[in-house]
């Protein structure tokens, strides 16, 4: 199971505690990772499913370089990190 | 006692006028947030806001004790597409009852230029697909910002299922049923900014604002980017209001609710100056209909004012008496005699963008 972490800067407008959700891509995680929450979902994706132009998604320390599809591969034990870009500052 | 909400860049914050005149009140909602819209619905009581963070993407709240507590709605999607460029939200510009006869029920306005309806006080939204799939939609182009937007949305008060919206940019659209149809309205507007021979162009229009009285939904005051307007069926055509001064450029017009022939106005330069003219902030009047305008500047500052007036932060309350302007500097003025006289509220609040009296 892959863990996602949110900056305290998204939780601020929403809880957004630590989720852990299986998926082999960074989509899949945050789909079944924010089933419950489609609101919360809303802060890191736009309706048509692309990370958000000022939010950016560490995984495993690493920006995830799909943007528009996330299909950034995710381990078993990968850590994705939701954090505001500061270019939308 | 009377309350009006102001949506500015950094939260919404409530003044209330008592014995003592406007106060402040409370602790501002959504602090640091940027508010983009707020409806005071007369039907229920109910408030909603709409926000645009800068990070996360627009988010749309509603209360139903007055402020005290929000919930959060699901915000209005565009069509699920696998095309890079696929439409998604970026703005909430307007949020308006879509009747009186239609409890619960709103239409929203969105940039891109998308119409969305609720029938469950905003707990879930349908684009309306009728306007969304016209052919002429692609011709949109936006006014200020990378899309079009509706900002504007009529519903007619004798006939919910008349509607009246206004594009930036791309005219003055009606529906007489309830959004299965529509017609593009808006003949007689004029846009110098287009070419010779497509300036006369409906659907080439850049409305700013599109309002009307509540006691006459055929009267259409509309303010252009190029000048101000005047429509008496129902948006379908205008005639031009000629030698406005100071100036006939702006944002934001209001309509007196009982008087068909009155409306106030918030002047600047022109397009690639938005500044009042001469940096003396003035609010124009016409009583006759948009023949004559008076100037109105008692109590608004007229040296070195360089505030601009967004198109929904000029409003007035349901009697006509009491109006309220607020600017891009993050000040805020009220009149409580028609707009001859204005008092200054705050003159340290975040950019202004929205208000809105509670009915």
């Amino acid at each position: 199971m892959a863990t996602i972490r949110f900056t305290s800067h998204l939780v601020r407008h929403r809880p957004a505690p630590m989720i852990t959700a299986a998926g082999a891509t960074v989509a899949e995680v945050l789909q079944t990772g924010l089933a419950d929450d489609p609101l919360l979902r809303g802060y890191v994706q736009d309706e048509q499913g692309r990370l958000r132009k000022h939010v950016n998604i560490y995984l495993d320390g690493a920006l995830i370089r799909d943007r528009l599809r996330l299909s950034d591969a995710v381990g078993p034990a990968s850590e994705l990190y939701v954090l505001q870009a500061l270019s939308g500052g | 006692m009377a309350t009006l909400w102001v949506g500015s860049r950094k939260g919404l914050f409530r003044f209330d006028r008592a014995a003592a005149g406007w106060q402040q009140v409370g602790k501002p909602a959504f602090l640091a947030a940027p508010v983009t819209f707020v409806l005071d619905d007369p039907r229920d009581g109910a408030l909603y806001v709409a926000l645009s963070h800068g990070h996360f993407g627009c988010k749309l709240h509603r209360s139903d004790d007055r402020g005290a507590t929000w919930v959060e709605l699901p915000t209005p999607a565009f069509p699920k597409s696998d095309a890079p460029d696929a439409p998604a939200l970026e703005l909430i510009w307007s949020i308006v009852p879509a009747g009186a006869d239609r409890p619960g029920a709103l239409w929203l306005g969105t940039i891109p230029g998308g119409l969305f309806s609720s029938t469950d006080r905003g707990e879930s939204w349908v684009l309306c697909s009728s306007l969304w799939n016209r052919p002429e939609r692609s011709r949109w182009v936006g006014g200020g910002y990378d899309h079009a937007g509706i900002h504007s949305i009529l519903v007619d008060p004798c006939d919910s299922a008349h509607v009246t919206l206004a594009v930036s940019t791309g005219g003055v659209w009606i529906t007489e049923d309830g959004g299965d149809s529509w017609v593009l309205g808006g003949h007689g507007l004029r846009a110098d900014y287009m070419p010779p021979g497509q300036q006369h162009a409906p659907l080439f229009q850049d409305v700013h604002l599109l309002t009307a009285p509540a006691c006459d939904p055929d009267r259409m005051w509309c303010q252009h980017h190029c000048g101000i307007f005047v429509s008496d069926d129902g948006g379908m055509t205008f005639r031009e209001s000629l030698d406005v001064a100071p100036s006939a450029f702006g944002f934001a017009v209001a309509a007196h609710p009982q008087n068909r022939d009155r409306a106030w106005f918030a002047p600047a330069v022109k397009d690639e100056c938005r500044v009042p003219v001469d940096a003396k902030l003035v609010v124009t009047e016409t009583q006759d209909g948009g023949k004559r305008f008076t100037t109105r500047r008692n109590g608004l500052p007229q040296t070195e004012a360089y505030d601009l007036i967004y198109r929904h932060a000029l409003v007035v309350d349901s009697s006509g008496a009491h109006l309220a302007l607020g600017s891009t500097t993050g000040n805020l003025w009220a009149s409580d005699d028609s707009g001859e006289s204005w008092q200054q509220l705050s003159a340290t609040l975040p950019p202004i963008a929205a208000l809105a009296f509670a009915p």
